[in-house]
């Protein structure tokens, strides 16, 4: 800045190309799902002339008639993949960081050996395991049970991770020992002070948790089998099915609605759920 | 005295235990043993639905054979390396152009939070919602993408992109970038503002300019987050499933069929063949952790093992003397 006309200059000029990538970074971004949205108000005949638009159109409702008069029924999606999601999340989360509690405030043996076999884990991702998971599964008798879904969120490695990155700084031992001296259990103490100062974390991972259950298709997909069941991304999968094939305005309607409730979630929290990102990628 | 409180911390040390049953119990449930489950169905004549009857096979690694000779298995490998390296690739470059930018210690850049907010969102919308949007996108002969391309004066007439199979496998790639960008970025750019400010003070007063301190000061301390990204990508994009399934399905002619779409249509489409599945699932597994483990090895902090080993050394040394006083 002090360099005089040549720095400044270059540097205007520095700003004003990011600036124009940022922009038509965030277009593109932000383009499909605003045709997604536009066009979820268009009918068929609208799209078929002009697949763009940015005016929306008044066909909202008869896109709706057409959506739920088959196979389609986002309020039952809607509800189980709620189910799934909030027990899963809950789980998760709960269980976690009682797991983390366990590494942080106890000095054990196998302590670190723990540790590393959850650094271990965390790499294995869910999906080379479906096979041995889902035959498990169908011998117990629980596919088309939301358990099976639900449960195996109790042992979830990454959220042991940060809750135990967050715990290390953020918990006095002072407190647990006095506590102690007042003659509260391990228990008590972990659900009623520990808890409660971690729940600005617990929160952020909540977030996580709860959108990738909600997102998630794979499993599910495998284990719901049932209609009654389907999941909301099984859901969306229908809507690329021969019924819908030239209910075009439907298609957009249905797509936007399995994303409706993320992202509201997502524009109310995202000062937050940005913040975790970034808390994810500090390791060490 | 002494004792006495030695004993206390041993008291409470089975609370790390205890508190630690729910994750081991449904880490051996859940996870463990579909893990060895998996690994033996490998090895099996196990397929067709609820089939209890299944055996180990008189030569255990045919499964494993017919898999690594399988003209589709080999395919699906190859595309979604392709598809990893075309996602990988222009994502990690932006997502440092961007870091760069709004890191940048000379040139505010003004509403950064908007971007930030809007280039994550993909990332936080289902996948299987985004693949099939981007069929509704690309659909021919009138999909908005096509008419944006006639009444743009690009192309003459609407291309029908969804049979070309190159065309395919960009999207599809694509679609990956799209959702992770964002989520990269500002992971890397957690990692530039952990980066202590002093060093980029010093940098500036021997007269380093924005370029010279990107690559010599900011690239070098944020290895450990590069790598990071590098491996969840890595394992992320080699179990790729929704997009390329719901996007298409694999097709056209396979050009978009990745490792887990494959297995997916083995063991639960047609023929039921979980011996199959579970024997290309175990080799998904086994090349994921090589990878891992290389990036590890090629990654790690020689500097920090050093000291490591130094610390070791003179514990051990100082062990010795000990035990000779």
């Amino acid at each position: 800045m002090k360099n005089g006309y040549s720095k400044r200059g270059s540097s205007r000029l520095f700003v004003i190309s990011a600036y124009i990538f940022c922009i038509i970074m965030a277009i593109i971004s932000l383009m499909p799902f605003v045709i997604m949205i536009i066009n979820s108000t268009r009918s068929t005949s609208q799209i078929q002339q002009h697949a763009i638009s940015l005016i929306p159109s008044s066909h909202f409702k008869a896109n709706l008639d057409v959506l739920t008069s088959k196979t389609f029924d986002p309020l039952k999606g809607f509800m189980n993949s709620m189910i799934i999601s909030v027990f899963s999340t809950l789980c998760s989360v709960y269980f976690s960081t009682m797991t983390a509690y366990a590494l942080v405030a106890y000095n054990w043996k196998l302590r670190s050996a723990f540790f590393t076999v959850i650094m271990c884990v965390l790499m294995i991702p869910a999906q080379v395991t479906s096979i041995g998971f889902y035959q498990f599964v169908y011998k117990i008798g629980l596919t088309n049970n939301f358990a099976a879904l639900i449960l195996p969120s109790i042992a979830s490695p990454t959220v042991v991770f940060f809750m135990r990155q967050y715990m290390i700084p953020a918990l006095p031992m002072e407190i647990l020992q006095s506590a102690r001296i007042d003659g509260a259990s391990e228990f008590r103490i972990f659900n009623q002070i520990v808890l409660p100062m971690m729940s600005p974390a617990m929160a952020t991972q909540a977030i996580f948790c709860f959108v990738s259950s909600w997102n998630n298709l794979f499993l599910p997909s495998i284990l719901l089998r049932e209609k009654e069941k389907y999941t909301m991304p099984i859901m969306v999968s229908l809507l690329k099915g021969d019924i819908y094939r030239t209910e075009y305005g439907s298609i957009y309607l249905g797509l936007f609605l399995t994303v409706l409730p993320v992202l509201i979630v997502y524009f109310l929290l995202s000062k937050y759920i940005i913040a975790g990102v970034a808390l994810g990628g500090v390791k060490e | 005295m002494k004792s006495k409180s030695r004993l206390k911390r041993l008291s409470y040390a089975k609370y790390g235990y205890i508190f630690s049953i729910p994750f081991i119990a449904a880490f051996l449930i859940f996870s463990l043993y579909p893990t060895i489950y998996t690994a033996v169905l490998g090895f099996t004549d196990c397929r067709g639905i609820g089939n209890n009857d299944w055996h180990i096979l008189e030569n255990p690694f045919e499964n494993f054979k017919e898999i690594l000779s399988n003209d589709s298995f080999k395919l699906s490998l190859k595309n979604t390396i392709v598809i990893w390296m075309m996602n990988f690739i222009p994502q990690i470059t932006i997502a440092l152009i961007l870091t760069a930018w709004f890191t940048s210690r000379r040139n505010e850049i003004k509403g950064k939070g908007i971007f930030k907010v809007i280039f994550y969102m993909p990332n936080i919308i289902t996948a299987a919602t985004v693949a099939i949007l981007f069929n509704a996108l690309f659909s021919y002969p009138v999909g908005p993408i096509n008419d944006l391309l006639v009444s743009s004066g690009v192309k003459d007439t609407a291309y029908n992109f969804l049979v070309d199979k190159k065309a395919a496998k960009i999207i599809v790639a694509f679609i990956q970038f799209l959702t992770w960008y964002g989520n990269t970025m500002i992971v890397l750019i957690s990692g530039v503002l952990g980066i202590s400010p002093d060093i980029y003070e010093a940098a500036e007063i021997d007269g380093a300019n924005g370029i010279q301190t990107f690559f010599k000061i900011t690239i070098p301390n944020l290895k450990t987050v590069l790598l990071y990204t590098l491996i969840t990508s890595l394992v992320g994009g080699l179990n790729m499933f929704d997009i390329p399934k719901l996007f298409l399905d694999g097709g056209p002619d396979n050009s978009t069929l990745t490792t887990s779409v494959f297995i997916y249509n083995q063991a639960f489409s047609g023929s039921y063949m979980y011996n199959r599945a579970a024997a290309a699932s175990m080799i998904m597994f086994i090349i994921i952790s090589i990878c891992s483990a290389i990036l590890f090895y090629i990654m790690r902090d020689k500097d920090a093992a050093k000291l490591k080993k130094e610390a070791k050394l003179a514990k051990k040394e100082s062990r010795k003397r000990g035990a000779f006083v």
